[in-house]
């Protein structure tokens, strides 16, 4: 049993993260701290990709180890780590920074809309306007 | 409001350190092959400097230098090479984005001109994420009125 | 020559003209409408070529970068992904033309700037059809999902909070989606689908595909709008703008379904989908759970879109029962459904906008006061014959889909999808009457004998020609493509059923 969680840390480290980030996005009220949540979240993937690139055996960064100039001899496969999620994981890193940056248009929008941030607060609002709709 | 004279430290320093951070990032961009780096990282700390501007001189400084204009040219240029180098290849017969075709218009090998290729499209994301992070930030420091863009 | 690089061009074109519009958007404005249907017209003439390539010579294969596979990225392109490539195309070059005076109207000084997007958005849902790698499927996800959240923040009073909430939900989404790749890159160690799938049979027994697959269904089930996770759809189609409404609800949905079918089908063969893990009836029993759902709240609106998005929901339903049926006749109904509810949806929601963009609300009670049927009359002949369509009445092309979807269910020894599926027809036949008894039949309050004069003449007061010729397109469509369902089975969507069946 407990050679499950020592083992694969990894996996638990990525677990309590992902939770968190979610219960962030779903019980929290403020819309800015579920924008961090989801945040969190996304950041608890890559972290999770990135961590199962790794090799036994004490495999090194994956950058050929005097490599200046055209490289001519055989290059051991097995030193070096997984570089395909590394790659993998730039293009959702560029992802989750731009989707950030939409989600703060957006709240800043509503912000100039309704004066406040918290979800029920908005909705509130909403109901008022609905009950007596303004000419 | 901080007063004018309380400034005199950041502007110096900054004014010494920017040259030497958009270098550094622009090495990072060249060197994306042999060491951590590459476009997106490169743009970064390029789209970092700008941003160190803002905080030192205020917003009216920095959009005298890179306005909003040149902001919205770039993003799209780099969007553009990147396309333009795929689209080379596909000209000269191969698929999209087989930059071993190049190797016909550039003195190199096929093997050569890959890397050349994957060099040219580097540069392309790099001036992309640079263009786009200053457009987000001040977007989201000025609340979307750059018009009202004040300190 | 130029034939065979019809899979990149078709995404590419569109790509580089967005940045385009974006830079000429700053000084010439008018140009930015053009280009944006210039880009959409390559697009479609590209996927009509590329459909005439694989129904003559069958599946393509495009290597991006001239890397073989599994190393590099591939485009395949079979008959499945040929048919819905064409249309998406089509409904995004006719909301194009479309939005034109649908957009000078709402936002006149935001045009550039919803033509990039605009584009952007064709060009991703595009991409992820035409693409045979996982994880390109994603980032081009990724590209449709963020130009959808802008560009339904554009719309009206709400719009923001509900393209936040869409944005939360979607991104969710898209990261179940990405868990659900990176769990199959771990055991497999590769990204390819054709290659996913000669790899995985040996591995059907570990855990960590059981739950990779679980990932794929919720994470595709988000974008698609399937009946629990669907709440993010009323009220971002609602508010968005008219024409943003018409594009997604046609779209969006039905490449997510696309994508399920691709995940069920061809990542995960068909014996694991519904024989190894139960994933079918689960699929299915929640879809008729979506049909009434949706139906039945679609009587309660009374804001005519919201009415259209519930019944969207409905729709999405009837597709996944077709695929969760298993045999030949629920899946041929299930893609013929597809390219019906996407015409119909584009229709129904371009009406609707015609509708806000002369009158400017959307009450279905307050239709009669308006008299519509004096004022729009050929706007309200294609929302009658579409909605004829969504009910089912021949020849229109939703009797087809849904005589397939029913013979399917038979087939299957599934009594009660029958009978919901015959329910929830009746269901959108109350929903659709209602509205068109608002139109057409209502009585008129009585005029007072003596005290107002002059009786007042209605002038018809009809929507531009720019915007009644796409609707009418699309309604000339939805007729004769009932006509030929025949046909189009027998070229297209025999072969695009997995041969397995």
């Amino acid at each position: 049993m407990i050679e499950y969680i020592i083992a694969k840390y990894n996996y638990w480290a990525y677990i309590v993260l992902m939770m968190i980030g979610f219960y962030a996005m779903i019980g929290k009220g403020n819309l800015i701290k579920k924008l961090l949540g989801m945040n969190v979240f996304q950041w608890a993937i890559i972290l999770f990709y990135v961590s199962t690139s790794v090799k036994k055996g004490g495999a090194t960064i994956p950058i050929i180890q005097n490599g200046h100039g055209p490289v001519t001899h055989a290059v051991d496969v097995a030193q070096y780590l997984n570089p395909l999620p590394h790659v993998l994981m730039l293009t959702a890193i560029v992802v989750g920074v731009s989707t950030t940056g939409v989600a703060l248009s957006l709240a800043i929008m509503i912000y100039r809309k309704y004066k406040t941030l918290e979800e029920d607060e908005i909705l509130q609002i909403e109901e008022y306007e609905a009950l007596e709709p303004e000419e | 409001m901080i007063r004018e004279d309380e400034n005199i430290i950041i502007q110096t320093i900054c004014r010494i350190l920017i040259p030497f951070i958009q270098l550094f990032g622009l090495y990072v961009i060249a060197h994306g092959h042999g060491s951590p780096g590459g476009g997106f990282q490169g743009g970064c700390i390029l789209a970092a400097s700008f941003v160190l501007i803002v905080v030192a001189f205020g917003l009216p400084e920095a959009k005298r230098r890179f306005s909003e204009k040149q902001v919205n040219l770039f993003s799209s240029i780099g969007v553009f090479i990147y396309a333009w180098t795929g689209w080379m290849a596909l000209l000269l017969g191969a698929n999209f984005l087989d930059y071993g075709r190049l190797s016909i218009i550039l003195p190199a090998d096929p093997v050569h001109a890959r890397y050349y290729g994957v060099f040219a499209v580097e540069v392309g994301v790099g001036i992309t994420v640079m263009a786009i992070m200053v457009s987000l930030f001040i977007d989201l420091i000025t609340g979307g009125k750059h018009e009202e863009a004040s300190e | 020559m130029i034939a065979e690089h019809f899979p990149a061009l078709i995404i590419v074109f569109p790509l580089i003209t967005a940045f385009f519009i974006n830079i000429v958007g700053w000084w010439w404005i008018r140009p930015c409408f053009y280009m944006s249907i210039l880009a959409l017209t390559v697009s479609f003439i590209s996927s009509i070529g590329i459909l005439n390539t694989v129904v003559t010579q069958g599946v393509i294969h495009y290597k991006l970068g001239g890397w073989d596979p599994p190393w590099g990225i591939e485009y395949v392109v079979d008959h499945l992904n040929a048919f819905i490539l064409v249309i998406v195309s089509f409904i995004g070059l006719l909301v194009g033309i479309y939005s034109k005076r649908d957009i000078e109207k709402e936002m006149p000084q935001k045009i550039p700037q919803f033509y990039t997007i605009y584009t952007l958005l064709v060009m991703g849902l595009l991409g992820m059809t035409v693409t045979g790698d996982a994880f390109n499927l994603y980032v081009l996800l990724e590209i449709a999902s963020l130009a959808s959240y802008a560009l339904i923040a554009m719309g009206e009073d709400r719009a923001p909070l509900a393209s936040f909430n869409y944005l939360i939900m979607g991104t969710i989404g898209a990261c179940f989606y990405l868990l659900g790749v990176g769990y199959l890159y771990i055991v497999t160690g590769s990204l390819n689908m054709a290659d996913l799938s000669e790899l995985l049979p040996k591995l059907y027994h570990s855990k960590a595909v059981l739950v990779a697959f679980a990932f794929f269904l919720i994470g595709i089930g988000i974008k698609m709008a399937f009946f629990p996770l669907h709440v993010w759809l009323p009220d971002a189609y609602t508010y968005a703008p008219s024409s943003v409404s018409a594009f997604v609800a046609g779209t969006m949905t039905k490449v997510g379904a696309y994508v399920l079918m691709r995940v069920m089908f061809t990542i995960f063969r068909p014996y694991f989908s519904i024989e190894l893990i139960p994933a079918t009836t689960v699929l299915g029993w929640t879809a008729v759970a979506a049909m009434m759902y949706g139906c039945v709240l679609a009587i309660a609106q009374r804001d005519l879109k919201r009415m259209l998005c519930y019944i969207l929901i409905a729709e999405v339903g009837y597709i996944v029962l077709g695929i969760s049926m298993a045999n030949r006749m629920g899946l041929t109904g299930a893609i013929l459904h597809i390219m019906n509810d996407a015409l119909m949806m584009a229709c129904l929601f371009s009406v609707a906008g015609a509708i806000m963009y002369k009158i400017g609300n959307r009450d279905i009670t307050n239709f009669r006061q308006q008299q519509l049927n004096k004022k729009m009359p050929f706007t309200m002949a294609a929302f009658t014959i579409t909605a004829l369509s969504v009910i089912g009445i021949p020849p229109t092309c939703g009797f087809f889909s849904k005589w397939y979807l029913i013979i399917g269910a038979i087939d299957a020894q599934q009594w009660v999808f029958a009978v919901a599926l015959i329910l929830s027809s009746l269901l959108s036949a109350v929903v659709f009457f209602k509205v068109i008894e608002q139109i057409y039949f209502k009585p008129r309050e009585p005029v007072r004998p003596h005290n107002e004069g002059t009786h007042e003449e209605v002038v018809m007061d009809e929507a531009p020609m720019s915007m009644l010729i796409p609707i009418y397109i699309m309604v000339g469509g939805i007729l004769i493509l009932g006509i030929l369902s025949g046909q189009i089975i027998s070229t297209v969507i025999q072969f695009a059923v997995p041969a397995s069946f």
